[in-house]
C-alpha cells in the first residue's frame, strides 16, 4: 500500500483538529440553526413538529406591528450611513496623508487608534456625547452646540423616528473611518510612482492626475472596504445596546434575535439568525469568489 | 502498511491535542444537606435582605446548608439566561427566584417547576395571603411559587415643594383631576409636569391608567382573556395615555427610571409613576421632599409584583428546598426579609411594627385593597407577552398611533395565549 506514503495525507491529518472543530461548532451548528428555525418551536418545551419555511414567511407577513421589516428598515438605514461615511472619511484623510503631510505617522495612529476601542466602551461614551436633550436640558454635544450659539444643529440625534439610525451610525463611523483610511493609504502605496510621473509628463493637473490615473486602482481597495464594513454593519449589536438599550426605534435584526431568544421563542430567533446570515453571504461569498480567482489568475 | 515518519508524526500530535481536550473534571458528590439557592440578589437592601432570610432559614431548618447561588447583573437577565441553560441541561439548582404570577408560565408549560399546591394548605399559606393574590397566581388550579415579598406598581411620586409653588394641595383622585392639575404645573412654567422613562416605564403608565379607566375587575381580565383588548374602553384608555406622553418629557425614550426620578429630585418634573422601589431609592439618595399617593383612579387597587422560590423539577435536595420555601412563607422569614429589602411581606398576619413610614401605609393597603397583577413586572404575563407589548409601547411613544397600539396589544394577547 504505497499509497499510504502520499505527502497529502500527512498535512490534511495534521489539519484535521482544525477541520473538525470548524465542521462540528461551525457548520454543524449552522446545520442545527437551520433545522431549529423549521421547527414549530416556541417555547422552551419540545419541537411541536416540522413547520417548513412557516416561521420565515410569519417574519414578514404576521409580526406584531411588523417589527421584523421594522428592524430591516434600521438596518438598512444604518448600514448605507455607515459605509458611505466611513468611505468618504476614511479617502479624505487617506488623501491628506498620502500628500506627505508632517507628522503623518502621528496622524495615522491619531485616526486609527478608535478602531482599538470596544464598541461597548465608546457607546458608553456616545449614549452620553448623543444626548437628545435640547435647550435648557441640553447635554453632550447639543449642550456644546448651545455653547457656541449653533443651536440650529442641536437635534434629537437616535431618538429620531425616522433617522435615529443615521446617528447610530455616527459612533460607527468615528471609530471605523480609520481603518478605511489605512486600506486606502495602503492602495495609494501600492500605485508603482511611475504612474504618477507618467501623468506629470503628459501635463496631467493634480486633480486629474487622482481622477483618472490613481482612483481607477483604488477599486478593489474599495471594495474590500465595502465588504468588511458592510458585514460589521450587518451584525450589529454591541453599539446599540450600549448606546440605546434594546428598544423599538433602534432595533436591529441582531438585536430581535437577543429579545426574541429571551423569551424562549427559539424558532423564530432561528429564522431572524439564518436569514441574517443568508444576507451577509449574499454580500460576501461573492466577494471571496472574485478574490479567489484573481489571486489565482496572479 | 507502513506510515511515513511525517504521517506517524502527525498523527501523534493530533492524538495528543485530543487528549488535552478530552481531560475531564470529577465532579465532587453533592453534600446532601446543601440547598442552592439561586437568585439575582447580590448586593444593597436586596443582598441584606437575603441575608436576614438565611439567618431565619439557619434557625429553621438546622439539618441543611444554604448555598448562595446569586448570579450578579443586569437586573436578573444574566441569571436568567445562567439559569435556562442549566434548567436545559436538568442540572436545576434547589431553588431560583422568579417574579411570582404569569412570568412563572414559561417555566410551568416547560415543566420546569412542581405544583406546591399542597405545601400551601399544610403551611397554612391559602389563608395567610390574601385571596386576591392566591386568584391571581394559581394556574389551573395549582400554584407554582412561594411568594417572598410584596411591591407594588401603580404609586404616583411627587415633588412637596413643586406642587405646592403651583397651588396643588391635594392628591388627584381621579384621571380627570390629575390631568387638570399638569394643566396648572404646565402654566406655571414646568415644562416636564410628568417624569417619564423608556418602554418598560410607559408599560406600567399604561397600565395604571387602563385600571383607572376599566377598574380593577376588567383590568385583570384583560390577562386572562375574559376582557376584549379590542373594546371601545380601552380606545380610550390609550387616548388618555396618549394625553399624558404630552405632559412628559420629550426624550423619555433614553431615560432609566432613575434617570426620570433625578428629574423630580431636581424639582424639573412634578410626578413620575413607578414602584415603591423608589422610596428606598430616594430615601437612599438623601430626597426627603417627596410625596406619594397611589394613581390617580386607582384608589382601592393594589397593582403587586413579587420575587418569589420554586421547587423546580428534579431538584437534588426536595426536602431541603422545603424547608427553604416554608421559611421563605413564613412570618418570621417575611419579617426577616422585607424589613431589610424595603418591600412588603405577602403575608397579611405580619406586625409592621419595624417597617418605615412607607411600607406601613403600603401593608395596610395590601390588606383591604383589590390585588392586580402587572404586566412590566411579569405578574400578569409572559415574558413573551410583556416583550411584545413593552416593543408596542416603544413604537407608541414614536408614532402615537392609537389604533396601531392597540391592535398590537389585541394581537400580542391572542398570540401568546394561543402558545399554552
Amino acid at each position: 500500500m504505497r499509497s499510504w506514503k502520499r505527502p497529502w495525507l500527512s498535512g490534511l491529518l495534521l489539519i484535521s483538529p482544525s477541520l473538525i472543530l470548524l465542521g462540528v461548532l461551525v457548520y454543524g451548528l449552522i446545520a442545527w440553526t437551520v433545522n431549529l428555525s423549521m421547527q414549530d418551536r416556541h417555547n422552551a418545551r419540545e419541537s411541536k413538529g416540522f413547520a417548513g419555511l412557516d416561521n420565515y414567511v410569519n417574519l414578514f407577513t404576521n409580526d406584531i406591528n411588523d417589527r421584523f421589516t421594522h428592524s430591516l428598515k434600521n438596518l438598512l438605514v444604518f448600514t448605507i450611513v455607515f459605509m458611505v461615511g466611513t468611505l468618504v472619511m476614511g479617502l479624505i484623510w487617506a488623501l491628506l496623508l498620502e500628500r506627505g503631510a508632517r507628522a503623518e505617522g502621528v496622524f495615522r495612529t491619531v485616526y486609527l487608534f478608535p478602531m482599538a476601542v470596544s464598541f461597548v466602551a465608546s457607546g458608553v461614551v456616545w449614549r452620553w456625547l448623543m444626548n437628545p436633550g435640547e435647550g435648557d436640558d441640553a447635554g453632550g454635544l447639543n449642550a456644546v452646540f448651545g455653547g457656541l450659539g449653533l443651536d440650529f444643529l442641536q437635534n434629537p440625534w437616535w431618538t429620531d423616528p425616522d433617522w435615529g439610525m443615521a446617528a447610530m451610525a455616527v459612533p460607527a463611523i468615528w471609530q471605523l473611518a480609520g481603518y478605511v483610511m489605512a486600506l486606502f493609504l495602503a492602495g495609494f502605496r501600492g500605485i508603482p510612482n511611475e504612474l504618477r510621473e507618467a501623468a506629470a509628463m503628459d501635463g496631467a493637473s493634480n486633480f486629474q492626475l487622482y481622477r483618472r490615473v490613481l482612483f481607477p486602482q483604488l477599486t478593489p481597495t474599495v471594495l474590500s472596504a465595502m465588504i468588511i464594513t458592510g458585514h460589521m454593519s450587518m451584525k450589529m449589536f454591541d453599539l446599540i445596546m450600549s448606546v440605546s438599550g434594546a428598544q423599538w426605534i433602534t432595533e436591529v435584526p441582531a438585536v430581535y434575535v437577543w429579545q426574541t431568544l429571551l423569551t424562549s421563542d427559539y424558532a423564530k430567533a432561528a429564522a431572524i439568525s439564518v436569514f441574517l446570515l443568508v444576507v451577509v453571504a449574499i454580500v460576501v461569498v461573492p466577494y471571496l469568489i472574485h478574490v479567489n480567482r484573481a489571486e489565482k489568475r496572479s | 502498511m507502513r506510515f511515513t515518519r511525517q504521517a506517524a508524526v502527525a498523527l501523534v500530535a493530533v492524538a495528543a491535542l485530543f487528549s488535552a481536550a478530552a481531560c475531564s473534571s470529577s465532579e465532587d458528590p453533592a453534600a446532601e444537606k446543601n440547598v442552592e439557592v439561586f437568585t439575582w440578589w447580590a448586593d444593597g437592601g436586596e443582598k441584606a435582605g437575603l441575608d436576614g432570610l438565611v439567618a431565619q432559614f439557619g434557625t429553621a431548618c438546622p439539618d441543611f446548608a444554604f448555598v448562595n447561588g446569586a448570579v450578579a447583573g443586569g437586573a436578573g437577565s444574566n441569571a436568567k439566561s445562567v439559569l435556562a441553560s442549566r434548567l436545559q441541561t436538568n442540572d436545576p439548582p434547589s431553588t431560583f427566584q422568579a417574579h411570582a404570577g404569569a412570568e412563572l408560565s414559561d417555566y410551568i408549560n416547560a415543566d420546569q417547576v412542581e405544583d406546591i399546591s399542597a405545601q400551601y394548605a399544610e403551611w397554612g399559606l391559602t389563608s395567610a395571603f390574601p385571596k386576591g393574590l392566591i386568584d391571581n397566581i394559581t394556574v389551573d388550579g395549582k400554584i407554582y411559587s412561594v411568594p417572598a415579598n410584596i411591591h407594588r406598581a401603580n404609586v404616583l411620586w411627587s415633588n412637596k415643594t413643586v406642587l405646592a409653588k403651583a397651588g396643588i394641595t391635594a392628591d388627584a383622585t381621579t384621571l380627570d383631576a390629575f390631568i387638570a392639575d399638569l394643566d396648572k404645573l404646565k402654566a406655571k412654567g414646568v415644562a416636564t409636569p410628568l417624569a417619564l422613562g423608556k418602554d418598560w416605564t410607559q408599560v406600567m403608565l399604561l397600565e395604571s391608567v387602563l385600571i383607572s379607566d376599566l377598574g380593577a375587575d376588567k383590568f385583570t381580565g384583560l390577562w386572562n382573556g375574559s376582557t376584549d383588548w379590542k373594546g371601545a374602553d380601552v380606545t380610550a384608555a390609550i387616548e388618555k395615555f396618549k394625553k399624558l406622553l404630552t405632559y412628559s418629557n420629550a426624550d423619555r425614550d433614553t431615560f432609566d427610571w432613575t434617570d426620570a426620578e433625578k428629574l423630580i429630585m431636581e424639582g424639573k418634573a412634578a410626578y413620575q409613576l413607578m414602584g415603591d422601589w423608589e422610596a428606598a431609592d430616594l430615601d437612599a439618595k438623601g430626597f426627603k421632599d417627596y410625596g406619594y399617593s397611589v394613581f390617580p383612579g386607582n384608589t382601592g387597587t393594589f397593582q403587586w409584583l413579587a420575587d418569589a422560590f420554586v421547587l423546580p423539577k428534579g431538584a437534588k435536595n426536595v426536602e431541603g428546598t422545603k424547608c427553604w420555601l416554608k421559611t421563605v412563607g413564613s412570618a418570621e422569614g417575611q419579617k426577616a426579609f422585607n424589613v431589610k429589602k424595603g418591600s412588603i411581606p405577602a403575608r397579611t398576619d405580619v406586625s409592621s411594627d419595624g417597617f418605615p413610614a412607607y411600607q406601613q401605609a403600603a401593608m395596610t393597603s395590601w390588606k383591604a385593597d383589590k390585588q392586580v397583577p402587572s404586566c412590566a413586572h411579569g405578574s400578569a404575563c409572559s415574558q413573551g407577552l410583556q416583550g411584545a407589548i413593552v416593543s408596542a409601547a416603544g413604537k407608541f411613544s414614536t408614532d402615537g398611533d392609537v389604533a396601531a397600539l392597540q391592535n398590537a396589544l389585541a394581537a400580542a394577547a391572542a398570540q401568546f395565549a394561543a402558545k399554552k
